[in-house]
């Protein structure tokens, strides 16, 4: 008899999800001046969740005149009062965790285990990283007195949804900006959580203004000439958008946009622990990673082994419900992003790569995704180099470090990579030829609030995190 | 570590002299220490309910070596371990026994007749339990001492000064040595006290050097030092196993010993077990626990799931 899991499903009884939601702004849940209503569905069911607002041109207005108004007393505020702020709002997060990471993995698809271990513990630390920064900004090496730019317009993805806000507002407010942010469509719940966090912990009204809604809304708040500076996270095609309508202005921007990671897996490296990093790199969030390391590219002599060993591990994935303490691999986000994956998995196929999945049933209703790998590919393959956004993992092979080097940097992104040896001068020769925003050695997906992060190339601009996090900020 | 067809045959040349086995040995790859315990922290997070865990528990007991190795064990207190392994719960007849009672090699004539009948074996820690420091023919009577007193199962522990020395032969040597004194009728453990080897390497690296010396199982410790069995250690001997049959088609077993305590604890190892090395491995000829008060704990979940209460610690017999 095999040791069957019994299910283990986390209760949803902890959250309460209204049927509809408003704008945050100024302080308060507002209607829209528009009235269009969107849904957001949980991709593993496809259930309604809640109807949520698409905010109009007009309503992106009032959020920002709400930030801009806010700004004069926000930013004149002692750092150490903005500090009190983000430390409580850090503390909510904490005492909330269960509840947010509930809703995360209900709107997202992910699976509980990484809502709850990885993406909350991070949300929290992010807050109170940056509350320890708002009164030492003198000391941050941008000169004494460093000043906030203004209103910040801020956009973010859907795959980390309340991650990427702590990234984008932990700093802001640290820094003494104000903020109108626009969630993801498909995931705009958590932020307007966090928007009651927000009245919880008593932030003045308008410092932090949430606007929900699809590309319409994210194209107004990016365009409002009242905006002093935009951050944006997301696709490099909206990224590129976004650039040309912030050319020519005195708009501020830093863009986090796309990857295609790779993994270099020399012959001397932890051959189990890589795999393990390999399973991290590509199958994390369901490969729904900026900085996922979504190639692999492997040293000849060891490729077989290791081949094996990532099948045989690839088997004990467990796929499904994702409020199952026991899943590994959750749901895709969205039906269009399945069918991306769908449509760039069949390219590889049909350019003649090799295709392997484990066995693995797929649940009926949701957006599912098996865990993928090709082998036999090229650099020359389109899924070397498109950026997949899905549990798919390209295999390639090098004979020497110079060709890992050389194979590694053809890319036109430059987000993260990955380093696996046992010999620590290897780790920092290779390293530094890489172009890549991080690289991380015998390990990979490893997230810090203090470590700066961002890309080369495609992958944009700007460093989110760490000390170099406030410099996008602040007027330096 | 090749995997190529040619592996059996460098297999059987690996121990050919002391530096053909310290090239083999050193040729496995590296242990990522901050990995492999996050790998092992992770599979710790398994959540194990309802069935699952009454099938788990059912199976822990099932895999205890009921243990006593003290200087003080008297033949009354060897029976009395024997009665338990044969019913660990005198109030309740479907629980299963346990794999086997474990005690010092002038006991086991005791511990025979104690489980006569059951199918319970006895274990039996020779070679000079626990240090090993003795010379190998005062190891190998301690060994067939057990064996003609009708031992099943012999733990030996390897010479870890030799090994830390680099001297992988003279341990090999020894394990082949014990292992033929154990004949036909006594399975072999092989014990690292993984604590003294300090190193995830090292720890790699012996139980390579046990399986191929001939170990039926191998063990992470005697119990007897401040580190004994870890999560991290197991996980990385069952990835050792896994390997090894892999590349010869020989099944060894694995034995964490000392400091394992509580049910929550024991399943945490056996998810190690059903996710790293696999099924294969989830039954009492491939698995133990080497436990003393880990029984009880597991009693007590036990009666707890059958009566929805929770009974205490006087509702399981002491020893």
């Amino acid at each position: 008899m095999a040791f069957e899991y019994a299910p283990a499903p986390e209760s949803r009884a902890i959250v309460d999800i209204a049927p509809s939601y408003g704008l945050f702004i100024d302080g308060e849940f507002v209607e829209s001046s528009g009235g269009e209503l969107n849904k957001t569905v949980s991709p593993a069911t496809e259930e309604v969740l809640a109807e949520y607002t698409q905010a109009t041109a007009e309503d992106v207005d009032r959020a920002v005149k709400a930030a801009r108004k806010a700004f004069e007393k926000w930013s004149a505020l002692p750092g150490s009062e903005r500090a009190k702020y983000l430390f409580r709002i850090a503390r909510i997060i904490q005492e909330r965790s269960r509840e947010l990471a509930v809703l995360e993995t209900l709107d997202n698809g992910k699976p509980i285990k990484e809502t709850r271990d990885a993406d909350l513990p991070l949300v929290a630390a992010h807050f109170f990283y940056y509350a320890g920064w708002a009164d030492k900004l003198d000391h941050a090496g941008f000169g004494a007195n460093p000043r906030p730019l203004g209103v910040a317009g801020q956009v973010i993805p859907w795959n980390f949804p309340l991650l990427m806000l702590a990234w984008k507002i932990a700093p802001a407010l640290a820094t003494g900006n104000t903020v109108v942010l626009k969630p993801a469509e498909t995931t705009p719940l958590s932020a307007l959580f966090f928007a009651d966090i927000c009245r919880q912990a008593g932030l003045p009204k308008g410092v932090v203004n949430i606007v929900t809604g699809d590309g319409r809304t994210g194209a107004a708040l990016v365009a409002h000439p009242d905006v002093n500076k935009v951050a944006f996270t997301g696709s490099t095609a909206v990224g590129k958008e976004i650039a040309r309508t912030v050319a020519g202005t005195a708009k501020k921007l830093t863009l986090e946009l796309g990857g295609k990671g790779a993994n270099i897996v020399f012959d001397d490296a932890p051959l189990d622990q890589a795999v393990e990093g390999i399973v991290n790199g590509i199958f994390f969030n369901q490969g729904q990673v900026c900085c996922a390391g979504s190639r692999l590219l492997v040293q000849e002599s060891v490729q077989e082994e290791l081949l094996d060993a990532l099948k045989r591990r690839l088997s004990t994935l467990r796929l499904g419900d994702p409020l199952d303490k026991n899943t590994d691999i959750g749901a895709i986000n969205s039906a269009e992003q399945l069918a991306r994956i769908t449509a760039l998995a069949e390219r590889g196929e049909a350019e003649g790569a090799e295709r392997w999945s484990p066995a693995c049933e797929l649940p009926a209703s949701g957006y599912w995704f098996a865990p993928t790998l090709f082998t036999n590919v090229t650099q020359a393959h389109t899924i070397a180099r498109e950026e997949i956004f899905g549990p798919v993992l390209s295999v390639l092979t090098f004979r020497t470090p110079d060709e890992a080097v050389a194979k590694a940097n053809n890319t036109q992104y430059g987000l993260s990579a990955g380093i696996w040896s046992e010999k620590g001068s290897r780790i920092l020769a290779v390293a530094n030829k890489l172009r890549a925003g991080v690289v991380w050695s015998n390990t990979f997906n490893k997230f810090d609030p203090t470590s700066p992060f961002g890309g080369y190339k495609e992958s944009g601009f700007g460093r989110e995190g760490g000390r170099h996090g406030l410099e996008a900020y602040l007027d330096v | 570590m090749p995997t190529t067809a040619s592996s059996a045959h460098v297999l059987s040349d690996v121990a050919a002299s002391d530096s053909t086995l310290r090239r083999f040995l050193h040729g496995l790859p590296g242990v990522d220490a901050v990995g492999l315990e996050a790998r092992a922290a992770s599979l710790g997070t398994r959540s194990i309910k309802t069935t699952a865990k009454a099938y788990a528990i059912d199976l822990a007991i099932s895999m205890v070596d009921l243990t006593t190795l003290e200087g003080a064990d008297t033949p009354g207190k060897v029976r009395a371990l024997g009665a338990k392994a044969v019913h660990p719960d005198p109030t309740d007849r479907t629980t299963p026994t346990t794999a086997a009672v474990c005690v010092y090699p002038d006991m086991v004539a005791v511990a025979k007749e104690a489980v006569a009948g059951s199918g319970v074996k006895v274990a039996s820690v020779a070679t000079a339990f626990p240090a090993g420091r003795a010379a190998l023919d005062v190891k190998l009577a301690d060994v067939r001492e057990a064996v003609a007193a009708g031992a099943d199962e012999i733990d030996m522990v390897i010479d870890r000064g030799a090994f830390l020395a680099g001297r992988y032969l003279k341990v090999y040597d020894e394990i082949v040595a014990v292992k033929e004194a154990c004949g036909t009728s006594a399975r072999l453990k092989v014990i690292f006290e993984t604590g003294e080897l300090s190193t995830y390497d090292n720890i790699r690296r012996a139980s390579w050097l046990g399986m191929l010396a001939g170990a039926d199982f191998i063990k992470t410790s005697t119990g007897k030092v401040a580190v004994n069995a870890t999560p991290a250690n197991t996980l990385l001997m069952l990835e050792a196993v896994r390997d090894f049959r892999a590349q010869t088609g020989v099944q060894v077993g694995v034995k964490p010993a000392g400091g394992i305590r509580t049910s929550k604890d024991a399943i945490k190892f056996l998810v190690l077990v059903n996710e790293t090395a696999g099924a294969d491995w989830l039954d009492n000829h491939w698995f133990r626990f080497g436990a003393s008060s880990l029984l009880n704990d597991l009693l007590m979940q036990r009666q707890k799931l059958a009566t929805g209460r929770y009974s205490g610690p006087d509702y399981v017999t002491v020893d």
